[in-house]
């Protein structure tokens, strides 16, 4: 693989952005994009169990599944293991750090079913990439999960302040606010 | 206590997963680019539902209350596995179509979502129906979500075409129209089941 460490990172935040341009993770996207802060939050608990989640995925694919032959298991295996991080997290934190357990401790049981997680960990394996681009990309992938749902959430205080229509309101304007942000980032296919 | 009927009819209309429930919004974005994918999609999803619901309910209480969600997750993951195996087996075509969404299934709310609230409290005869309803349900959301994307940017219906291509933009195919189509199915549905 001979794609430059550049060339993931930008593709990954604005090019092929998780949430806008495939679709993965787009539950939080419109649960928790009501205010800023918490999605800064909910931005930061994902890129950190991303990033742990794709230093942790490629050895255990590479030199446990592969070997064994197993790589059907992929998908059993992968989930128990973001389940188990996810755990593990909580726990570590809540020991070393309150004060940032309580600034992502109710996010993070939302992460085990975030499928952006889930679905960077099986691209990052099908794409071929080795361990320090797997670890890149997943960086980037969550940055870019982190940057889509701070626009919406700016987007949305706004939208709190107008009057809309009944049936518009909810789910239904945020998938519409959400197809605008898509366009936009439209503008930066083929810039890698 | 709902009977059986209103247990089946539930997931169909009333609480619709994709569009009252609000649940499982991936797969019903990405993979709706034509109503064949999004067919195929809900009738996967409908599979594992169906038997990981059965099989939850079965084994519910010899699972200890604590591990019961690594536990359902273990239940679904497999049948996702089984699953994909055989529809890289028996379909490849919509096996790559589809592609990371199949073993996504695994994370889709509406399977943990019905495990946890439905089949760990109900037997297994009525979790059966649940899953089949809410399955449904889900299928002929996705393939609405998936007829209106593939007539209105590539002017076909089921991959036949209506010789109006041409005029059709095909931005409806790409992300931002799947928003946007959901967006606004999802009011035609708000304003017509309000009544």
């Amino acid at each position: 693989m001979e794609t430059s460490f550049f060339a993931i990172v930008f593709g990954s935040i604005f090019v092929n952005n998780v949430v806008l341009t495939q679709f993965l993770g787009v539950c939080p996207f419109l649960g928790v994009s009501s205010k800023i802060k918490t999605s800064l939050g909910m931005g930061a608990a994902v890129t950190f169990v991303m990033t742990l989640v794709s230093v942790i995925a490629w050895p255990v694919y590479m030199y446990v599944l592969v070997p064994l032959g197993i790589e059907y298991m992929q998908t059993i295996v992968f989930i128990l293991l973001i389940a188990s991080v996810v755990q593990m997290v909580e726990i570590v934190l809540k020991k070393v750090s309150p004060a940032l357990y309580r600034a992502l401790g109710i996010f993070l049981p939302l992460i085990t079913t975030n499928c952006a997680v889930l679905g960077v960990a099986i691209l990052m394996i099908s794409k071929g990439f080795d361990f320090g681009h797997s670890v890149a990309y997943s960086a980037a992938t969550a940055v870019g999960f982190t940057l889509a749902l701070v626009l919406m959430s700016g987007i949305r205080e706004r939208l709190e302040l107008e009057g809309i229509p009944k049936a518009v309101q909810g789910v239904s304007m945020a998938l519409i606010t959400a197809g605008m942000l898509a366009l936009a980032f439209m503008g930066f296919v083929g810039l890698v | 206590m709902m009977n059986n009927w209103k247990v089946l009819w539930n997931g169909i209309i009333k609480q619709n997963p994709a569009f009252v429930l609000v649940l499982g919004m991936c797969p019903t974005l990405g993979t709706t680019t034509s109503a064949e994918n999004g067919f195929g999609m809900g009738v996967a999803t409908l599979a594992v539902l169906v038997l990981s619901n059965v099989v939850i309910s079965l084994i519910k209480q010899w699972i200890p209350d604590k591990v019961r969600i690594p536990a359902f997750i273990v239940v679904i993951a497999s049948f996702v596995t089984v699953i994909e195996l055989l529809m890289q087996a028996y379909v490849p075509s919509l096996y790559k179509a589809l592609g990371v969404f199949i073993p996504l299934i695994v994370v889709n709310c509406i399977i943990l979502g019905r495990a946890e609230a439905f089949a760990s409290k109900n037997n297994v005869w009525r979790s059966l129906l649940d899953g089949l309803g809410m399955g449904v349900g889900f299928t002929w959301a996705l393939t609405l979500v998936g007829a209106v994307r593939e007539v209105l940017g590539n002017g076909a219906i089921f991959g036949y075409e209506l010789g109006i291509k041409s005029y059709m933009p095909l931005v409806f195919v790409m992300a931002p129209g799947g928003f946007f189509v959901l967006g606004y199915l999802m009011i035609l549905f708000n304003r017509l089941s309000r009544k």
